[in-house]
């Protein structure tokens, strides 16, 4: 697989700009083009490293002149199903997400060169409902299918791609179907609720299961299905979940749970009051509690995560400042045991908890 | 699985005051959840929150409200298996109490993954109370899962048939659903350990059944008992009946050829045998108990 020519699109974002420095260094791969519709900060133009940025919008029918005279032969979608760093329009993001898919596809269909493609999804697109499985696997058929927001926008991506399958054979496609991404360098909706503080607004009487996928991972395995020969799609999580409330109090912070009627005019108040990080659909899709079975990713795709959800989240953790310190905490336990002449000491203390964990 | 809640002997001999060590133990608890550090499965099963906050008031009611006895708790094994039970008594307190007689008397005090219908999980507070207990939706895909990964399964096939049924076909078994249930246990290759519990049915003795009411606020019946609505939130108060939990000799699921997972006539048959195994325990129990409430 000598020389492979590489087109990476959304080098705009953390996950594009990072994975076309990757690919630029790897030593199979020749030329890497990141493309994107505006300029990359110097941050995202530095993390491309040796990686050529050509300033062409997906949309553009451009796009296919530049596979054609780069002779692309890889294409990584990875500005597909990301989510806004702000709270852009809707419309907008629809319009990037779906429109753009569509262009690249187009482009890439006319080009005899591409041999491989990888678009990245992302496991909204099997919705979530309590009439769902608790995990998904990637032939579960989701019982109601998202009928809007990104993960409609997925499932409608995804069957673009199925089209372009039928239509060029030859090419190898992979579909890395994410979990929210997560790390101490990715700016998305989930970081931002996240780092409301000291409260974080949560929905009464529901907790659900989060999964997440440690940015470092997410470039690991688009650059993997890049270069490797995986065909398919494949769901990419690290190991483990763990709930919303808990993660909310593992980054130091107190959930505050709101009635569920209540969300929507909540959503507005942060709204109104330009507090970003918090919107009433989001929080909804986050309390939907989706868990996926990465089997496939591991023994068929031949790729282990290196952060399990738990440590890419504490990953995450340690980048705020927490409102509420677990220090804190743990004095006030000590000096409470002490004024109640508990004669604990530390190891006492400590020695329910070894037990409490599950192996 | 490890056990918080039994401290060990060699502890009780240093250890002249338990309570200190209980109230050491339970702001260690306290910490734990205000930071964060606990762990759950994929399923949501949150073993430190179930064995320390849902067990203990449980317990109480299963030791000196229902007085349960266990009966052949060893047909029970250490691996995977499938639990299947009767369901009654209107609110689902059977299962609930299954779950504690496993958790609490089984010698590895396992934990017991109940497979419950989407209604709970569709509910606020409940929902999230059910997952954190470990249990989930009844499908094949969770199922099996959880089967062949070595977990102990229990499952009610009668469902709301059986809970909902009125008092005068107490202890008359309902249709054993489609048998999706004995497809996952052959699928997994794991025991079918048959379980009758006898003492649900007179909880809530349901006289009547208000379908109106019932289809207004969405629920699949809405019960009329001796004391709710009448008393209002004391009709929430079970009667103390006598229970036994008897735990049947398992049927084993890994000697049929491949495929039969999905054979009709296999499902059936092992459905049939499963019902009629727990229908004729249930009768003789039913003979050992006696009177319901003086047992």
């Amino acid at each position: 697989m000598a020389g492979m020519t590489v087109l990476v699109t959304g080098v705009t974002r953390y996950l594009g700009s990072a994975l076309a420095g990757r690919l630029a260094a790897d030593p199979r791969v020749d030329r890497v083009i990141g493309v994107d519709a505006t300029m990359p900060e110097p941050a995202a133009r530095a993390r491309m490293g040796t990686a050529e940025f050509a300033r062409t919008d997906i949309r553009n029918p451009l796009i296919a002149r530049v596979l054609e005279a780069a002779e692309v032969d890889t294409v990584v979608h990875a500005s597909a199903s990301a989510t806004p760093a702000s709270s852009a329009a809707r419309s907008m993001v629809k319009e990037m997400n779906v429109i753009g898919t569509m262009q690249l596809l187009a482009a890439c269909q006319r080009s005899p060169g591409v041999r491989n493609l990888v678009v990245r999804s992302t496991t909204a697109v099997y919705g979530a409902s309590s009439r769902d499985p608790a995990i998904f696997t990637e032939t579960t058929r989701p019982r109601s299918e998202p009928t809007r927001g990104p993960g409609r926008d997925a499932v409608d991506i995804e069957g673009y791609i199925r089209g372009f399958g039928r239509r060029r054979p030859d090419v190898r496609i992979a579909v890395p179907r994410l979990a929210d991404i997560l790390g101490p360098t990715v700016l998305t909706p989930l970081t931002r609720y996240l780092s409301l503080s000291p409260l974080v607004p949560t929905i009464l009487g529901l907790d659900a299961r989060l999964q997440v996928v440690h940015e470092r991972d997410a470039v690991g395995v688009l650059e993997h299905l890049a270069l490797g020969d995986f065909a398919g799609t494949v769901n990419v999580a690290g190991d483990g979940s763990l709930m919303l409330g808990q993660a909310i109090r593992r980054a130091g912070r107190v959930p505050f749970p709101v009635p569920g009627i209540a969300v929507g005019g909540l959503g507005r108040a942060f709204r109104a009051l330009r507090i970003g990080g918090f919107s009433a659909e989001q929080l909804r899709a986050l309390t939907a509690g989706r868990v996926v079975d990465t089997t496939v990713l591991k023994e068929e795709a031949g790729y282990q995560p290196e952060f399990s959800t738990m440590a890419a989240f504490d990953d995450f953790a340690r980048t705020l400042t927490p409102a509420v310190h677990p220090d804190l905490i743990r004095s006030a336990e000590q000096r409470l045991a002490h004024t109640l002449r508990l004669d604990t000491g530390p190891d006492q203390v400590d020695a329910p908890e070894a037990e409490g964990r599950l192996p | 699985m490890t056990d918080h809640d039994v401290p060990s002997t060699s502890r009780d001999a240093v250890d002249p005051e338990p309570w200190k060590r209980n109230a050491a133990a339970g702001l260690a608890f306290l910490r734990r959840r205000l930071t964060g550090d606990y762990q759950v499965d994929d399923f949501g099963y949150d073993e430190d929150f179930t064995r320390h906050v849902l067990m203990p008031p449980l317990r109480l009611l299963y030791d000196k409200w229902f007085r349960i006895e266990t009966i052949g708790m060893e047909n029970v094994p250490a691996g995977g298996a499938l639990l299947v039970a009767n369901h009654s008594g209107t609110v689902a307190v059977d299962a609930v109490m299954t779950a504690m007689a496993v958790a609490d008397h089984h010698p590895d005090r396992r934990a017991l993954r109940m497979l419950g219908a989407d209604l709970v999980f569709d509910t606020p507070v409940l929902g999230p109370l059910a997952r954190k207990a470990g249990n989930t939706l009844a499908c094949n895909p969770d199922a099996e899962r959880l089967l062949s990964s070595g977990e102990l399964v229990a499952v009610f096939p009668e469902g709301f048939k059986g809970v909902g049924k009125p008092f005068s076909q107490r202890y008359k078994l309902q249709r054993f659903g489609r048998g999706g249930f004995v497809s996952a246990a052959v699928r997994t290759g794991v025991p079918i350990i048959p379980v009758s519990i006898v003492g649900a049915e007179e909880i809530y003795p349901m006289l009547a059944n208000i379908k109106p009411l019932a289809r207004a606020l969405g629920l699949p019946y809405f019960p009329v008992t001796p004391t709710f609505p009448l008393l209002g939130p004391l009709g929430a108060i079970p009667l103390p009946s006598k229970w036994y939990i008897e735990f049947g000799e398992p049927i084993p699921t890994d000697g049929f050829a491949e495929g039969a997972a999905e054979d009709p006539m296999v499902v059936f048959d092992l459905t049939d045998h499963v019902r009629e195994t727990i229908q004729q325990t249930l009768y003789r129990l039913l003979t050992l108990r006696g009177h319901p409430f003086l047992g």
